[in-house]
């Protein structure tokens, strides 16, 4: 009935799992218990869970994201805590069946279901307010994306509580990840998650890829396209051309798993190394769809903050560009030392340090775009600037592992997991983290507070440097990255230095937290009443804070890059129609949330053989999507009156605020 | 350029169906372009792994090129009264629609059974996929197109109902014309599985 699930599957005997387990249901129970003692289950259902608004799906991606945030920095802290005491005869508190656990999870969380959902947030709630749309092209498809991807983060976080999480690492490499060598169901909890999570992310590209291509404003030609959303534009072509890799590469592994085929194992024919090439195919230019949004970022920061237009926007285009194509070409610079040959590695060095190039060049605009601008230093660019100074650094460890002998000395070190921390954290996250304060009045219709904004991110900065800059010394020393244990007392000391680094990075997250409660509570004095704070440059900063659920009551005319400064400039800003249209906005649809629940159930019944639910939870998907296809009422009409009525009450506060 | 967006605002009802189903259609055209992605991973699979037999049979002795060529010719006729369908739908005939869609309906059954039947044979002889290395890429490359075309039959079937129930509105144009898109592009890539599995295998 219940396939391999039995009660042994509770990891009762664990006080460590237990307790974060205890944790999380406690706090789930609390929000619950919240949510039905104000009543809201209504208003939630109706206004979010069922919304096709692309901010409000933007804003509950966020939300997914600042819990697996959490999640996966406790993880980063079981790690270094452990690391910091596991010397010689001590055996620290994580056996290694726990430990490799704890670092797949850290993984596969802070790529796929952290960073993810964070740029999945930010382009659903700007891209089609930045290029002048009212919605995204496929309401419906973005609300179900949202669905899969909170299901696949939702298996993740089940696994700590009933079975285990992979051993194998957060790229499962094989013969590994194989039934013969991981029994358990680890590796399946880790498979179907990424598997439905991906399929969710190539919905969304394709989503994001038909709006921006079809839904710009009049007058806004591609050249005349913000910088975020042309970073985003290349991230979808990046998502479009890779996940498919993934899809098939983690089915494959499932068909090896549960039918006994030799894809991957080192018998009857299976071939290894083509797990890691596949893997890699799409795991490459998965760094760089991670990276580009923060790139966008960045770009929007400078240029607002330094009151200037970017400095070369087309070279910053033609930058992305480059780098887009040139990362799928980069992929064997991940396994130099399993024997590819010097003539093979020799290319894929070359092509690694070509990437740096535009990547630079990017640098350099930013600079460029501050140098005689009229810089504010807001908390937005603080991130930045720590940015900039630490990406540069990090960029340069990449181009030192990319020539192929040095790689073999340091490969599989953990002055990798410096590299690619610094690249990640002072890089994406960073960057997130700036979009998060930039567009944040946008958002939510408050501005942050400054103070503990810029206390954050010095505990942040500080504690990052603290935290992997001794990672790079103990990989020249020679330390491999996962050990669990070590009986090198030199490394000790440095590995203390480390982990008091992560405690700093704790407090900063903290201080990010203690920075949104603390705007909230203030939010009466801190209200963004003209929807432009920063004298802002792209259409977003038009429309009011929040915007109505249409965006734009009329569909604004671009005529140059920057089109809302362009707009200010020439005194058309705030122009109002003689009229107002009726709009077409789409009907609520819990569709999307229902099939994110069977796929959930899904995933959960295949990890545990349960066929039946599997096979039931399918059927009804199916049928849920042939019901949504006769629905031909999928629209709902706001009257021109209805929105003059909106937007009197707008240009009531704009004139108060003035 | 002011009368362009005033001409966006008010744009009709019909007007803005058709915009859904442009993009409808521009979207699909990428998904199926992601979908060229997923077939060629397969396709370098198997060309990695085609000549792994572990000792167990291979193409030359499992294919009987006869038999896939009937295979063929189910599918191949089969987009032919496909593109009938979207002719009809374009000129509106709803009940040579239905006639169309009906017979391409069973072609693709008749190809999919003959499939169903060819891996019977293989796996009670024991050549199922876990036999070796190339019949886990044959099996998984072929069946993928299998349930490709399980999925198309499938949609098939909806969209009978909803040109039987609704008639030729505009949003069954589209799904019509989507899932022409889908057929036609199931017929490419099993001309690439022809020439790539069956006739390299034997010859």
């Amino acid at each position: 009935m219940l396939g391999k699930l039995t009660l042994s599957a509770i990891p009762y005997h664990d006080p460590i799992i237990m307790g974060a387990v205890l944790g999380s249901v406690l706090v789930a129970a609390a929000v619950i218990a919240l949510i039905t003692y104000y009543g809201k289950w209504t208003y939630l259902w109706k206004e979010w869970l069922t919304s096709l608004d692309h901010k409000r799906i933007g804003v509950m991606y966020l939300i997914l994201s600042l819990v697996m945030l959490l999640r996966g920095l406790s993880d980063a802290v079981m790690m270094r805590a452990q690391q910091a005491v596991a010397v010689g005869s001590s055996q620290g508190f994580l056996p290694p069946w726990h430990f490799d656990q704890v670092f797949t999870a850290h993984g596969t969380i802070m790529i796929l279901f952290m960073a993810m959902p964070f740029v999945s947030g930010l382009m659903n709630i700007i891209v089609p307010q930045q290029i002048g749309a009212r919605d995204v092209a496929f309401p419906f498809l973005n609300s179900l994306s949202l669905w899969l991807t909170v299901a696949g983060a939702l298996l993740v976080m089940v696994s700590l509580g009933i079975g285990e999480f992979s051993k194998v690492g957060w790229s499962g490499y094989s013969p590994l990840a194989e039934k013969l060598y991981s029994p358990g169901v680890g590796v399946d909890y880790w498979d179907w998650s990424i598997q439905i999570a991906g399929i969710a992310s190539l919905m969304t590209a394709i989503n994001f890829f038909v709006t921006i291509l079809r839904m710009r404003a009049p007058g806004m030609n591609l050249m005349r396209m913000p910088l975020f959303s042309w970073a985003i534009f290349f991230t979808t072509i990046l998502m479009v051309c890779s996940f498919p890799v993934l899809t098939v590469t983690l089915a494959m592994l499932s068909l090896d798993r549960y039918l006994g085929m030799h894809f991957f194992t080192n018998t009857f024919g299976g071939n290894i190394m083509m797990y890691v090439n596949l893997f890699w195919m799409w795991g490459h230019p998965e760094v760089y769809i991670v990276i580009l949004p923060s790139f966008g970022i960045f770009s929007e920061v400078v240029a607002t903050f330094s009151s200037k237009r970017l400095f070369g926007y087309k070279s910053l285009v033609y930058a992305t560009g480059a780098i887009t194509l040139l990362s799928f070409g980069v992929w064997l610079h991940h396994f130099f030392t399993m024997g590819a040959g010097p003539d093979v590695n020799a290319v894929f060095g070359i092509t690694t340090m070509i990437i740096a190039i535009p990547t630079g060049v990017k640098i350099f605009n930013w600079l460029f775009t501050m140098y005689r601008g009229r810089v504010r230093l807001t908390v937005p660019m603080y991130w930045t600037l720590g940015f900039m100074v630490s990406f540069s650094l990090g960029g340069a460890t990449g181009v030192l592992m990319g020539v192929p002998p040095a790689d073999f000395v340091i490969h599989n070190s953990v002055f990798l997991v410096a590299h690619f921390h610094t690249m990640l954290i002072t890089g994406t996250l960073f960057g997130l983290i700036a979009g998060y304060s930039y567009w944040f009045p946008k958002i939510t219709g408050f501005r942050l507070n400054e103070k503990w904004g810029k206390r954050a991110f010095f505990f942040w900065l500080i504690g990052f440097y603290l935290a992997f800059g001794p990672l790079y010394l103990l990989g020249l020393m020679g330390m491999p990255r996962r050990m669990y244990h070590y009986s090198n007392p030199a490394w000790h000391p440095w590995l203390l230095v480390a982990a008091g680094g992560a405690a700093l990075i704790v407090i900063g997250t903290f201080l990010l937290i203690v920075q949104l409660i603390v705007s909230i509570r203030e939010r009466e004095t801190t209200r963004d009443l003209t929807g432009d704070p920063y004298d802002g440059r792209t259409l977003e900063w038009s429309l009011s804070s929040p915007p109505p659920v249409y965006n734009f009551a009329q569909i604004p005319i671009v005529g140059d890059i920057d089109a809302f400064t362009d707009m200010k400039e020439k005194g058309l800003a705030y122009t109002r129609p003689v009229q107002y249209h009726d709009i077409e906005i789409p009907k609520n649809s819990g569709a999307g949330y229902l099939i994110g629940v069977l796929t959930f159930l899904m995933g959960f019944a295949l990890v545990w053989d349960i066929w039946w639910l599997a096979a039931s939870c399918a059927a009804g998907i199916v049928l849920i999507v042939i019901a949504r296809s006769f629905d031909d009422d999928t629209h709902r009409v706001i009257t021109g009156s209805q929105i003059q009525g909106i937007e009197d009450e707008r240009y009531r506060r704009l004139e108060a605020a003035r | 350029m002011s009368d362009y967006a005033l001409t966006l605002d008010r744009a009709g009802e019909e007007d803005r169906e058709l915009e859904r189903a442009t993009n409808q259609v521009f979207g699909f055209w990428i998904y199926l372009m992601s979908d060229l992605v997923l077939f060629a991973v397969i396709f370098a699979t198997f060309a990695v792994l085609c000549r792994n037999y572990a000792g167990g049979p291979t193409g030359r002795d499992l294919f009987h090129l006869p038999y896939v060529l009937g295979e063929t010719m189910f599918l191949l006729f089969s987009s032919a009264t496909c593109g009938l369908a979207m002719a009809a739908a374009q000129s509106g005939k709803k009940n040579l629609v239905l006639f169309a869609l009906a017979v391409t309906f069973l072609l693709g059954l008749g190809f999919l059974s003959m499939e169903a039947k060819e891996f019977q044979r293989m796996i009670l002889n024991g050549d199922g996929p876990s036999r070796s290395g190339f019949l886990s890429a044959f099996f998984t490359l072929v069946g993928t197109h299998g349930a490709h075309v399980c999925v198309g039959l499938l949609w098939m079937a909806v969209t009978f109902a909803q040109v039987g129930l609704k008639g030729l509105s505009a949003s069954v144009q589209s799904r019509l014309m989507r899932l022409g898109m889908f057929w036609h592009f199931l017929d490419i890539v099993w001309i690439g599985v022809f020439t790539t599995v069956y006739l390299r295998g034997v010859l």
